[in-house]
């Protein structure tokens, strides 16, 4: 069962990046681009998005426990540290020149463009990399946002 | 870079996938108790074939969370459906920017997901702090190579 609805979770996300336009790495450097050719697209992307799951969350938390795990596991770190800040500036960088953040990259990969084609690879690499140095760096810090 | 393509505003359309990416969000939080920010997700998978990547348990359903966000532009293109949209091709950015945000994603635990829309909802400080973070960065960033470097 948890496979079953892991996929269909997953396509339900995929098929939201691609109605929402977001598979597409113009529209994400166009939203970037306030003072070129604009498009706010992803405002009311991320404005749908964050209102649902603030609804939602607030309707499931009412039960004791996921209907298939045994407990809900939430970030319950609330400190903001050199690694959260440090790794969302890279982020961002790297956000800002490719277009691609990691879901519509994942997404946009059987597609097959060039620059996917490239980016995903690096992007395995680098979580790898980062994960890596993050538990170097901050041992035993439970590692989600 | 090269990609100043023009695109259309899209409020509706944007806004309905939008919400399909909270309903998702919201699915895996009432099923497995989890957040579902992809940077995450895909750790999680990788720490089951890499050693220390982290995120060992939940890998059933993260693994097949992978393969439907791999399986929605399949489905939308066999149903006769285009996914329209303009790639950057310039390899070294690309592979410096693939690399940028796997290890900033790693290392600030969380992306536009995970951060953005998951974080957001739960009102969490972290989340708050990285989305200022990495937007701020962004917006500048595009900024730089568009118009500071006019690289149109």
């Amino acid at each position: 069962m948890r496979p079953v609805f892991g996929f269909i979770a997953g396509l339900l996300f995929g098929l939201g990046l691609i109605v929402s336009g977001m598979a597409d790495p113009a529209k994400v450097l166009n939203f970037l681009d306030l003072f070129g050719t604009w498009d706010p697209s992803l405002a009311f992307v991320m404005g749908g998005a964050t209102t649902t799951a603030f609804i939602g969350y607030r309707l499931v938390l009412r039960r004791p426990s996921p209907v298939l795990g045994t407990e809900y596991d939430i970030p319950a770190t609330s400190g903001i540290d050199r690694n959260l800040i440090a790794g969302s500036a890279l982020f961002g960088l790297g956000w800002g020149i490719g277009g691609f953040c990691p879901g519509p990259a994942l997404t946009a990969l059987p597609l097959g463009a060039p620059g996917t084609l490239l980016f995903v690879p690096a992007m395995l690499i680098g979580l790898w990399l980062g994960a890596r140095a993050g538990t170097l760096s901050f041992s035993s810090r439970k590692t989600e946002p | 870079m090269e990609t100043n393509a023009i695109t259309p505003f899209t409020p509706l359309a944007s806004l309905g996938g939008g919400v399909m990416i909270g309903l998702s969000a919201v699915m895996v939080m009432a099923l497995f108790g989890r957040i579902a920010g992809i940077a995450g997700i895909t750790r999680g998978t990788l720490g089951a074939i890499l050693p220390g990547a982290g995120g060992r348990d939940g890998r059933d359903w993260r693994a097949t969370f992978l393969l439907g966000l791999l399986a929605a532009p399949v489905l939308v293109t066999v149903a006769g459906g285009g996914v329209p949209q303009t790639v950057p091709e310039a390899p070294l950015p690309m592979i410096l920017a693939g690399l940028l945000v796997g290890v900033g994603t790693a290392l600030g635990s969380g992306c536009t997901s995970g951060h953005g829309v998951c974080g957001l909802a739960r009102l969490s400080r972290r989340s708050f702090a990285a989305v200022g973070t990495f937007m701020v960065v962004a917006f500048a960033t595009v900024f730089v190579l568009r118009h500071a470097l006019g690289a149109a």
